[in-house]
């Protein structure tokens, strides 16, 4: 079937929604119908698996009222936990402690879309999708000098696809560390769209856990961050298990003098293909970036990381480094790395490097030399070159048991 | 410690070892008894590294011929993880950092590898750190390199603590320990080699490589052996490395090209 039109059915099968997504919808929708899906011509999906980005398309958003049956780890007694079910009426299912609150409609209106609107990519096919297919929102503030813990598990359902907009609101001063799940279902899809404002010395301490579990699944995420002044934003993100995942992490630092982090990991095996396509701007001076993404391709997988980083004139005083390191643990797995560094302002300090390589003989040789199994060396050299980034996590965290599945699948 | 009714630990018989299609070991012949600690020295590339990473099982040597028997078995068709298992144990002359990887979790791994091996009951993390604590006090070293990563940022006393204590827990047949003594002060190097002391037991056997005859007087050795171009030249006891310190290898020259005229 050509893409178009699978892109067209998708679109006829789609629910439609009221409220504040109405308008998104129709965005989306226009969008798709007008360009349709993405080819090989255009540079940001370039190396994308299209036959699984059709596949993706091809599992029904209908709604049914079957609950989601999945068991999770119990919660932590400091970290408030929201579960997204679809399947249900309402997307809040938690009383939220005093300090965060759901958004009136007049800050929804002023933020939703406009943060992602702030990244300036044309032919954001990712972001159509999003707004194409999702029905309801969840859009909450952290409140001023407020500060919480929070984890969004969003779960998927067998054969369907499902796709959340999220809309977060750091007020002044305020700090949230949130712990979010996507995990994966097999012959599943998930579209998020996530939109996150701080504003000035607001901190927020972001952990992303995506784990595609079984056969199938799919995941393409857009996260689009608008920071303030003096705001600090760290994100640590792990990407396994999905056939297709797409990560697309976009943070403006839209006044400059803030911080940024980023730590991320992807892990592919068999035939998987997973992206992470970050885009980090600089707006204003004085900002700081330290950007990790570590990436470990096995059997006949493919991992790729496009890192932009936009540091106009008015950007003076930049710091900003990134490092995509990447292990190739088989000759037919596949990585493809580009840092792209567009530098106009002068006075800057950027720095920028990839590397791709095997595990080390000589490392794996002092292990062995000590009586530790083949497998088991393996296991250890694969933990501690996850480390880097895993070590960011917070410790409750472990309770997803994502450390052995990264390295049970890739030793196996 | 040595006795007539010995047996013998380690037995290499005309070893010939390549790396890169390069013979780098051209014979090397060498006996080593329960109780006995033998000097290996010689000028840098003689192959004295070469011939205990060729013990030890290190994939990118190759063995064109010869053998090497531990305990009368042939042990050339094992993997390193097997040689060490069964009580070869080999210090590193630059002990490799593994960044990420906890040195407590790593020592408390290879200590149960062996361990499996000896029929001993593995080590749960509490009985491990128990048994780690008591044999730090061997080298002298710091708990807090427990916490860090395999190697990574020790100093290079420190690293070869790090291997001395290795020894320590995995409680070897032959502990083969190259340069252990390079980069260490002599306050470090009193320590480490304090610790192979009283690791020393009459069962074990040790192989010292070394440079320098300071590390011998700390170490008094059974026998030492002069290697040069690949192949053991000349046996002798403590007095061996003596004359050597005083007058240098030049001597092994003058052998060779005695050697040579005569032929």
């Amino acid at each position: 079937m050509k893409s178009s039109t699978i892109c067209q059915e998708w679109l006829d099968s789609l629910p439609s929604t009221e409220g504040f997504l109405k308008k998104e919808q129709s965005i989306g929708r226009e969008f798709l119908l007008e360009k349709g899906l993405p080819s090989n011509k255009d540079e940001a999906w370039r190396l994308s698996n299209f036959k699984k980005l059709n596949s993706f398309l091809t599992l029904p958003t209908i709604i049914d009222n079957e609950d989601i049956k999945s068991i999770f780890p119990e919660k932590d007694e400091n970290r408030e936990r929201i579960i997204i079910n679809p399947n249900k009426n309402s997307i809040l299912n938690i009383n939220l402690p005093n300090g965060i609150e759901e958004l009136n409609n007049k800050e929804i209106e002023e933020n939703l879309g406009q943060i992602v609107k702030l990244t300036n990519i044309k032919n954001d096919i990712s972001v159509c999708l999003n707004q194409a297919s999702s029905l309801e929102i969840l859009a909450l503030k952290v409140k001023r000098n407020f500060n919480h813990s929070l984890e969004i598990i969003i779960p998927s359902i067998k054969e369907k696809s499902i796709s959340t907009r999220i809309l977060f609101l750091i007020e002044e001063g305020a700090k949230l560390d949130l712990l979010q799940i996507f995990l994966g279902k097999n012959n599943s899809a998930q579209n998020h769209l996530i939109e996150i404002k701080l504003e000035s010395k607001a901190e927020f301490t972001h952990g992303l856990i995506s784990l595609g579990e079984e056969k199938e699944s799919s995941s393409i995420c857009t996260l689009a961050v608008d920071q303030s002044e003096k705001s600090k934003y760290s994100l640590h993100s792990i990407l396994h298990g999905w056939d297709y995942a797409r990560f697309e992490p976009r943070i403006i630092q839209s006044e400059g003098e803030a911080s940024t982090i980023i730590k991320g990991l992807q892990v592919t095996k068999a035939k998987e293909q997973i992206a992470t396509h970050s885009l980090i701007r600089f707006e204003g001076p004085n900002g700081k970036l330290d950007q990790l993404q570590k990436a470990v391709a096995s059997e006949n997988s493919h991992c790729i990381f496009n890192g932009s980083i936009e540091v106009p004139q008015k950007a003076q005083k930049t710091e900003a480094a990134q490092l995509s390191r990447n292990l190739l643990l088989s000759k037919r797995a596949r990585i493809d790395t580009k840092p792209e560094l567009e530098i106009v302002a002068d006075d800057v300090r950027c720095t920028h490097g990839a590397t791709v390589s095997q595990l080390q003989d000589e490392e794996l040789f002092y292990l062995l030399s000590r009586g530790i199994d083949n497998r088991h060396a393996n296991s250890l050299l694969l933990q501690g070159y996850y480390d880097e980034v895993i070590s960011h996590f917070p410790k409750s965290a472990c309770k997803w048991s994502f450390i052995e599945k990264l390295i049970k699948d890739i030793t196996k | 410690m040595i006795s007539s009714t010995s047996e013998t630990i380690l037995s290499i018989e005309n070893l010939h070892a390549s790396v890169e299609d390069q013979e780098i070991l051209h014979g090397v012949n060498l006996v080593v008894k329960e109780g006995e600690i033998h000097a290996i020295m010689g000028r840098n590339g003689s192959g004295k590294s070469t011939l205990s990473k060729v013990i030890a099982g290190h994939p990118s040597y190759k063995i064109e011929s010869g053998s090497i028997q531990f305990k009368g078995k042939n042990i050339l068709e094992l993997e390193p993880e097997e040689r060490a298992r069964i009580g070869i144990f080999l210090g590193f002359q630059y002990p490799v950092e593994i960044p990420g990887v906890s040195n407590l979790e790593f020592l408390r791994v290879a200590t149960n590898s062996r361990r499996k091996e000896l029929l001993k009951s593995e080590l749960d993390t509490f009985q491990f750190e128990d048994l780690v604590k008591d044999r730090l006090k061997i080298v002298e070293m710091n708990p807090a390199f427990l916490e860090r990563s395999v190697n990574e940022g020790f100093s290079g006393g420190e690293k070869k603590r790090n291997e001395i204590l290795q020894m320590a827990l995995l409680e070897p047949i032959i502990s083969i320990l190259d340069e252990t003594d390079s980069g260490l002060d002599i306050d470090a190097l009193r320590i480490v080699a304090s610790g192979i002391n009283r690791l020393s037991q009459p069962n074990s056997a040790t192989i010292l490589i070394t440079h320098y005859q300071r590390l011998l007087n700390e170490i008094t050795p059974d026998f030492v052996h002069i290697m040069a171009d690949g192949k053991i030249i000349k046996t002798g006891n403590k007095e061996l490395a003596i004359d050597l310190e005083k007058s240098g290898y030049d001597f092994i020259d003058k052998n060779t090209k005695e050697k040579e005229r005569a032929k």
